[in-house]
């Protein structure tokens, strides 16, 4: 059984790299997706808690990380095809406008 | 342990993948093996209902939410991979950023004793037990029962947070309110003056 620093080392790791996603990547879509992988990393290191301690409210809050998760790639992906139809735009830099 | 850094090596290297394809599609497939990764963590850490949810939620809808967006976007257009791969110009300083926010996270890992620092056993006696059995740690009706009586607030926000997600995708990105057409669609190209949004579907010629 690995421990619980295994399972933390693990998720900063993932975090990071979801981090870098966001950072480096001017694709909208593939920047959704590496939020999504930041929050995954979240919830592994929620489960290994909540394993460790042999309580589960970390579950409750995974579950509730899931939810938003899944509202947020929604909104998300609603916000990228209204902004692809006003104009095609295939880069997150190219939207630097406030206006509507 | 084995299996530990064999699954930890699939997580790593299918978030890279992820990250680093250039075509979204690709990232999907990637991100599709990083859950169904994660979902193995959690159920060798006894959380049986999250795993299925994991697998349910995440690779059955979230990424097909993905896979319909990417096949709507790029319907009609050409490859969506061309322009946007170059690194921007901010890569250095954004890396070296990253790698200081990575470097003050590993500080605190290592410098906070992380209690308890091994997971306990598998014991009978205790809430622990066998891996589908029912009133165990993580298992359905374990979970269930939070949820229903000492998580009951946190259950009835989410349903507030996804009532609030459908809401705000349908005046995001939702049709324009029906025009009044006589059996006939409108020609596509000329746009009237009321009519600011089109639809998003629109009949091709």
């Amino acid at each position: 059984m690995a421990d619980i620093a295994n399972y933390v080392a693990l998720s900063a790791l993932v975090f990071f790299i979801g981090v870098a996603g966001v950072v480096l990547r001017r694709n909208p879509l593939i920047v959704l997706m590496s939020i999504e992988l930041m929050l995954n990393a979240a919830n592994l290191a929620l489960v290994a808690f909540s394993r460790a301690w042999v309580n589960n409210a970390g579950h409750i809050f995974v579950f509730l990380v899931i939810t938003v998760a899944a509202a947020e790639a929604a909104i998300g992906l609603a916000i990228v095809v209204a902004a692809f139809r006003k104009a095609r735009f295939v880069d997150v830099d190219e939207v630097a406008s406030l206006r509507g | 342990m084995i299996a530990f850094y064999a699954l930890a090596i699939v997580l790593i290297a299918s978030a890279i993948f992820t990250v680093t394809q250039k075509s979204p599609v690709y990232s999907v497939v990637g991100l599709l093996v990083n859950f169904i990764a994660l979902a193995t963590f959690y159920f060798r850490l006894n959380a049986e209902f999250l795993g299925v949810i994991q697998i349910l939620v995440y690779s059955g809808a979230i990424l097909m939410l993905f896979v319909f967006v990417i096949a709507l976007l790029t319907s009609g257009i050409g490859p969506f991979t061309e322009g946007p791969n170059k690194l921007p110009r901010i890569a250095l300083p954004a890396f070296l950023t990253m790698l200081v926010g990575f470097g003050f996270l590993a500080f605190g890992i290592l410098h906070t004793p992380l209690l308890p620092a091994a997971m306990p056993a598998h014991v009978a006696t205790s809430t622990l037990g066998d891996a589908g059995a029912a009133t165990v740690f993580g298992s359905v009706g374990d979970f269930g029962v939070a949820l229903f009586t000492t998580q009951l607030l946190p259950f009835e926000v989410t349903a507030f947070i996804l009532m609030v997600a459908v809401v705000g995708v349908v005046v995001i990105a939702g049709d324009a309110p029906p025009q009044k057409t006589k059996g006939h669609h409108e020609p596509v190209g000329r746009r009237r003056r009321g009519a600011r949004r089109e639809p998003i579907l629109k009949a091709r010629k």
